[in-house]
């Protein structure tokens, strides 16, 4: 979870490791079950070899509401993972050798429908927050984050912040964040959808263009 | 051996370039809005990201303030997947510390630090995508950031790796061409006085061949130099289209 000095001048070096730990913490608790990845599709020989996944996010600039934002870029990367294929074969003397398969188009992809995303509301004054940005951050006594799945189901919650929540509010907020969460799947399958479709004709949209 | 010539017997080398062609050239400036200058810039499969953030006060250890010019503080690093195998340690270790001390080197040539005393300038240069170059493609991206947060310099800093093989130079090394064991030599140049600015190269190489080695790298930084001139003048073009209406 490297923060990059170029989102602020304070995450310099060592600066954004704190940071940087509590949400790689909170990330891995929210994607690492077996609910939300099917961990078995990664497994090679049961109980011998198995893929392991690194996901690394690199943060570019930071305007506030960094859970949302990154669980949406990790959904969209499983998304488009493509692990090749492995197939197995007795050596000689009994040991397994694994090939894996040269071709690129031929691979295997992840079932990315049960992966939550995260909705952070931030409690302002009464009223509560989806998205916040940095200056309306700033304004909040204190946050919740849920992480939410497609079917509506929430996995986890955590709330941050200094200020204090009453049951009340939090009950409110989690009911609004499960409503945002689960309207917020249905278009970026369809977003992803899209784009796996276009093929060779996608334009790589990145700084340039 | 067939197959991994570095150059071809009739000229071309293993992505088809020429020995002296450089790689196709994209950059685009300030791509942050918070940053007070940023670039990006891709230089074949090369991609750099470059901030800068300054002139400000200086942060930090209060030993380091110049009273008569301003500290250039340059960090560089790796993302985790800019190599083929994921990197364990994006900064810290020692390759990033050696070429955060080169660009430091590079930048305090260039830029007119006598103008912003007891102040520092922070340009911060992330690799996303490594193929061959590291050291020339920060450099430039660099040079554009700073031209985008508006800080003077004395001239462009262009740099450019060469290598020697079979008695010809080529111009912008690629990944495979760095590692198949050639002499590479990186050089930053300021075009204009044709002063170098830094000179590295750390490998075997006979002093005859020198010469025309630096040869070769000073005509290729003065191609780049035209690039990011044309780079720089179509972003201000850019820019100014909106106030002009």
């Amino acid at each position: 979870m490297p923060f990059s000095a170029n989102a602020t001048p304070e995450f310099e070096g060592r600066g954004g490791e704190e940071l940087g730990t509590e949400l790689s913490n909170t990330l891995y608790k929210v994607f690492n079950n077996k609910h939300s990845v099917d961990l078995k599709s990664l497994c090679i020989s049961a109980g011998e070899h198995c893929w392991v996944l690194y996901v690394d996010v690199l943060l570019l600039q930071c305007d506030g509401n960094l859970y949302d934002a990154i669980s949406v870029a990790i959904k969209a990367a499983l998304f488009n993972t493509k692990i090749p294929r492995v197939h197995i074969s007795a050596d000689e003397e009994g040991g397994k050798e694994i090939e894996l398969s040269d071709d690129p188009y031929d691979c295997v992809r992840l079932n990315v429908e049960n992966v939550p995303c995260i909705v952070t509301l931030c409690k302002v004054g009464h009223r509560h927050v989806v998205d916040a940005t940095l200056q309306e951050k700033a304004c909040s006594v204190a946050s919740l984050i849920i992480s939410v799945t497609h079917k509506g189901t929430i996995t986890c919650t955590r709330k941050v912040g200094g200020g204090s929540l009453d049951p009340e509010s939090i009950f409110e907020m989690t009911e609004a964040g499960k409503r945002v969460g689960k309207a917020l799947h249905a278009p970026l399958m369809k977003l992803l959808q899209e784009e796996e479709s276009l093929g060779k004709a996608r334009q790589k949209v990145g700084f340039l263009g | 051996m067939a197959g991994l010539e570095l150059l071809s017997d009739q000229g071309y080398r293993l992505d088809g370039r020429k020995a002296t062609e450089l790689r196709k050239f994209q950059a685009r400036m300030g791509v942050f809005a918070q940053a007070d200058g940023s670039a990006y810039l891709e230089q074949g499969n090369t991609k750099a990201l470059a901030v800068v953030y300054g002139p400000h006060e200086v942060r930090g250890a209060r030993s380091r303030i110049r009273h008569d010019r301003a500290v250039i503080n340059c960090q560089y690093s790796m993302a985790t997947f800019s190599t083929a195998e994921r990197k364990r340690r994006p900064h810290g270790d020692r390759k990033s510390t050696e070429m955060s001390l080169h660009l430091k080197q590079t930048f305090e040539a260039a830029v007119m630090t006598q103008l912003y005393p007891r102040s520092q300038i922070d340009i911060y240069v992330k690799i996303l995508q490594s193929d061959g170059g590291n050291y020339s493609v920060c450099v430039n991206a660099a040079t554009l950031a700073v031209i985008d947060a508006g800080i003077p310099m004395r001239d462009y800093v262009c740099a450019c790796t060469v290598g020697f093989v079979d008695e010809t130079p080529l111009a912008d090394l690629c990944y495979a061409e760095e590692g198949g064991g050639v002499s590479s030599l990186a050089l930053a140049l300021l075009p204009r006085g044709g002063q170098i600015a830094l000179l590295q190269m750390d490998a075997r190489l006979h002093q005859d061949h020198l010469e025309a080695l630096i040869e070769a790298a000073m005509t290729a930084c003065k191609g780049v130099s035209k690039v990011l001139d044309q780079v720089v003048r179509q972003h201000l073009q850019e820019a100014s289209v909106p106030s002009a209406e």
